[in-house]
C-alpha cells in the first residue's frame, strides 16, 4: 500500500479522533469508504499498527475502531489534500449520526 | 474421469448432471479445482458478483431507508476490490473453488469481527455472513436450486437421504440417487425401487468427489458412479441405457399377461401402497389388487385421526379398485407419534408399545380406524390386517374390539360388510412359530419379511454397522416362511407376502417353490417378478428350494439364487 511519493505526488496525513458514539460500525464505515472512493488518491487509515485501504469496506471493518480511538488518515495523490480533509470532516461531523 | 464403486440397490442407468445435497437439503460444493480450470472459475466468480449486486439493488428498492442502508453496506462489500482480490488469490494460488475461496475469505473476517470487544462491531459479522451467503447463492447459478423445484433431470447425490427429504423431492426430475452411506435396505434403496430409478449407495465419500453440475453416469445395476466420463465411456453407457429402456419396455408388455408359471400354475400379484392415489399406477403395472395399504401416512399427517378423513381415503381406494381386493393394515406406528396414553420415549421402540399393542392402549384410536374401515366395506371388498401379532390372545382381543365397533355401527344403522375378512401380518418370530394356532382363527396371513428378518436375525437394517447381517436368504428365515405357508395351507387360508423380499427377483423362484401363491409388492417391481414367474415351472422352483434348504449359509443361498435369476433376467444383474 505504501508508495514513496513521486515528485508531483502529494502526501497528506492527519490524526483524527473517532468521536461518534458507536465507532466505525456499518454505517460510518460505508460512508467513509464511499467518500474515499470519490477521490483518485490512494488513501489508507491506520489504527495502532493496523493499516487498511480506506476504499475497502472490508478493510475499514477489520480495523474495528471503537469510539475514542485515534485514526491516522494518509492520502497519496493529486487530490490527497481534499481527500483527507473530506474524511476528517466526515469523522468530526460524527458521520451525521448525532 | 473417475469411477466410484458402491452397493447397487436399484437397477438401471442414468446419465445426468449431479445435484448435491447437504444434510439440510441444501446444495454443497467441492473444494478444489484443477490448474486448467483457474481462469474459468475466476470468470465464474466475477460473473456472480453483479448477480448478487442486482439482488441487493432490488432489496434496497423495496426496503425502508434504514434497512436499505444495510443493504447498501452489503453492496459495498460486494464491490470491495480487496475482497475480490483475496478470493481470486485463493483460487489462483490454492486452487480453491470460488465457493470455498469465498467461504475462507469471509470466515476469516467473520472470526476477526467476532473477536471484537465492541458489540456494534461484533454484530457486523452477521452482515458479512449475509453477503457471503448471497455470493454463494449467486455462484450456484442465479438462485440456489431448491430440490423441490428442479428444472432439469438430475442425479441426486447426498450423504444419505431421509424420508422427509425424499418426500419433498420433485420426483419426476430425479433420475437416480447416489449416497455416501446406506445399504441394501436403507430408505434410499426403497424409494429408488419404488420410483423405478437407479441407485447406488455406500459410496463412502462421493459427496466430496462430485461437484454440482458434473456429468455423471449412474449404473444402479452394477453399483458404479462415473464422474465426468470421457467420450468413449459415455458412448458405451448411452448404449447400455438404451438397452435397459428397451428391457423395461418389454416388461410393460407383460402387463396384461397372467402371472403364471410355464406349467400353468397361477399366482396372484398385488401391490403395496401408501396412498389411494398410487392405485392407478399399481393397476397399470398389472396389479390385481392391493395386498397392503399402509395407513401410517394418515397418522403422520394427523396423529389424532378424524374418522371421516380415514373413511374417505379408504372409500377412495376401494372405488378405484373397482371390485379388486383391498387389504388395509391397521395402525402400525410407535408411541412416539402420539402424545397421550403412552410414554413417547421408549428405550427400545421396536420392542415396545407399538402397532397393535398401542391400539390396545389407545382403544379410541383403534376404534376410530376400525369404524372408518368397516364403513368403507360397504363400497367394495376390503380386508382388515392386524400388524405385529405375537400371540393368539391378541387376535382374540382385537376381534372383541372389532365386534364392539360392529355393534355400534349396527345400532347407528350404518351399513358395512358383516363377514369382513380379518387377517394378520406374520412378522414376529413367535407368530411364525405358532402359525398353526393362529391359522385356525384368522382369515389370512401376510408375511412381513422386513420385520421378520430384523427380529429373527436381531438386526436393525438401517444400522450401517450391521446392515449386511440382514439376510432374507438366511436358512432360519426360509424355514420360518415354509412353516407359515404350510400352516396356512393346512388350514385353508391364503398366505401372501408383503415384505421387500417378495419384490426382489432373486427370491421369486424360491418363494414359488416354498408354495407362496400371492405376492404383494411395490408396483414398479410387478413386471419383473411376473417375468420370472412366467419363465420357470413350479417343478423347477421346488427343486431350487430343495437345493437351498441344504445350504447352511445365506451367502451360499444368495449366490446360487443369483445365478438362477441372472439366467432369466440378466438385465437386472
Amino acid at each position: 500500500m505504501e508508495q514513496p511519493p513521486g515528485e508531483t505526488e502529494k502526501v497528506v496525513e492527519r490524526h483524527v479522533k473517532l468521536i461518534n458514539k458507536y465507532g466505525l460500525h456499518a454505517r460510518p464505515a460505508t460512508l467513509l469508504a464511499e467518500t474515499a472512493n470519490g477521490f483518485g488518491a490512494q488513501i489508507t487509515i491506520r489504527k495502532d499498527d493496523q493499516e487498511v485501504n480506506a476504499k475497502s469496506i472490508f478493510g475499514i471493518m477489520m480495523l474495528a475502531a471503537e469510539s475514542g480511538s485515534t485514526l491516522v488518515i494518509r492520502a497519496v495523490g493529486d487530490d490527497a489534500g481534499e481527500a483527507v480533509a473530506s474524511l476528517e470532516a466526515l469523522i468530526n461531523k460524527k458521520f451525521n449520526e448525532e | 474421469m473417475e469411477i466410484k464403486k458402491g452397493i447397487p440397490v436399484s437397477p438401471g442407468i442414468a446419465i445426468r448432471r449431479a445435484f448435491l445435497l447437504d444434510t439440510e437439503g441444501h446444495q454443497i460444493s467441492k473444494r478444489f479445482i484443477k490448474s486448467g480450470e483457474v481462469e474459468a472459475e475466476i470468470a465464474r466468480f466475477d460473473a456472480a458478483i453483479p448477480r448478487a449486486r442486482r439482488e441487493y439493488e432490488e432489496l434496497r428498492k423495496e426496503s425502508n431507508p434504514e434497512i436499505a442502508q444495510i443493504f447498501g453496506f452489503h453492496q459495498m462489500m460486494l464491490e470491495d476490490p480487496s475482497m475480490r482480490d483475496e478470493v481470486v488469490r485463493w483460487i489462483q494460488e490454492s486452487k480453491f473453488t470460488p465457493e470455498y475461496a469465498v467461504a475462507r475469505t469471509f470466515h476469516k473476517k467473520i472470526k476477526a469481527l467476532q473477536a471484537s470487544r465492541d458489540e456494534h462491531i461484533k454484530l457486523r459479522h452477521i452482515d458479512f455472513h449475509d453477503v457471503e451467503q448471497r455470493l454463494l447463492k449467486a455462484l450456484a447459478g442465479g438462485r440456489a436450486q431448491d430440490v423441490r423445484r428442479l428444472e432439469e433431470d438430475v442425479v441426486l447425490i447426498a450423504h444419505d437421504l431421509t424420508p422427509s427429504q425424499t418426500a419433498n423431492l420433485a420426483t419426476t426430475k430425479v433420475s437416480g440417487f447416489a449416497t455416501d452411506a446406506g445399504g441394501r435396505t436403507s430408505h434410499t434403496a426403497i424409494v429408488a425401487r419404488a420410483l423405478g430409478i437407479p441407485a447406488v449407495v455406500g459410496l463412502g465419500n462421493i459427496t466430496s468427489e462430485v461437484a454440482n453440475g458434473d456429468l455423471v453416469i449412474l449404473d444402479g445395476t452394477h453399483g458404479k458412479v462415473i464422474i465426468q466420463p470421457d467420450e468413449e465411456t459415455l458412448r458405451e453407457f448411452r448404449a447400455k441405457e438404451k438397452q435397459f429402456i428397451e428391457f423395461e419396455r418389454s416388461l410393460t408388455e407383460l402387463r396384461h399377461l397372467p402371472a403364471e408359471t410355464l406349467d400353468g400354475h397361477p399366482l396372484t400379484l398385488l401391490a403395496n401402497i401408501e396412498f389411494p392415489e398410487e392405485i392407478a399406477t399399481a393397476l397399470e403395472n398389472g396389479a390385481e389388487g392391493i395386498g397392503l395399504y399402509r395407513t401410517e401416512f394418515l397418522y403422520v399427517t394427523d396423529p389424532e385421526p378424524d374418522e371421516e378423513v380415514h373413511f374417505k381415503a379408504y372409500r377412495r381406494g376401494v372405488e378405484q379398485l373397482d371390485g379388486r381386493p383391498l387389504v388395509i393394515r391397521t395402525l402400525d406406528l410407535g408411541a412416539d407419534k402420539f402424545t397421550e396414553g403412552v410414554l413417547p420415549i421408549e428405550p427400545n421402540p421396536f420392542l415396545g408399545c407399538r402397532s397393535i399393542r398401542l391400539c390396545f392402549v389407545r382403544i379410541d384410536l383403534f376404534k376410530a380406524q376400525l369404524r372408518a374401515i368397516l364403513r368403507a366395506t360397504a363400497y367394495g371388498p376390503i380386508k382388515i390386517m392386524l400388524p405385529m401379532i405375537t400371540s393368539l390372545s391378541e387376535v382374540r382381543k382385537a376381534k372383541v374390539i372389532i365386534n364392539d365397533v360392529m355393534e355400534d355401527l349396527h345400532r347407528e344403522k350404518v351399513p358395512f360388510e358383516e363377514d369382513v375378512e380379518i387377517g394378520i401380518m406374520v412378522e414376529v418370530p413367535s407368530a411364525a412359530l405358532i402359525a398353526d394356532f393362529l391359522a385356525a382363527e384368522v382369515d389370512f396371513f401376510s408375511i412381513g419379511t422386513n420385520d421378520l428378518v430384523q427380529y429373527t436375525l436381531a438386526v436393525d437394517r438401517v444400522n450401517e454397522r450391521v446392515a449386511d447381517l440382514y439376510q432374507p436368504a438366511h436358512p432360519a428365515i426360509l424355514r420360518l416362511i415354509l412353516q407359515v405357508i404350510e400352516a396356512g395351507r393346512r388350514h385353508g387360508i391364503d398366505v401372501s407376502m408383503c415384505g421387500e423380499m417378495s419384490g426382489e427377483v432373486v427370491y421369486t423362484i424360491p418363494l414359488l417353490g416354498l408354495g407362496l401363491k400371492t405376492f404383494s409388492i411395490s408396483p414398479g417391481t410387478i413386471p419383473e417378478v411376473k417375468k420370472v414367474i412366467r419363465s420357470i415351472t413350479q417343478k423347477e422352483a421346488v427343486q431350487v428350494v430343495e437345493r437351498i434348504f441344504t445350504f447352511s449359509e445365506a451367502k451360499q443361498t444368495d449366490n446360487y439364487l443369483r445365478e438362477k435369476a441372472k439366467r432369466i433376467i440378466p438385465q437386472l444383474f
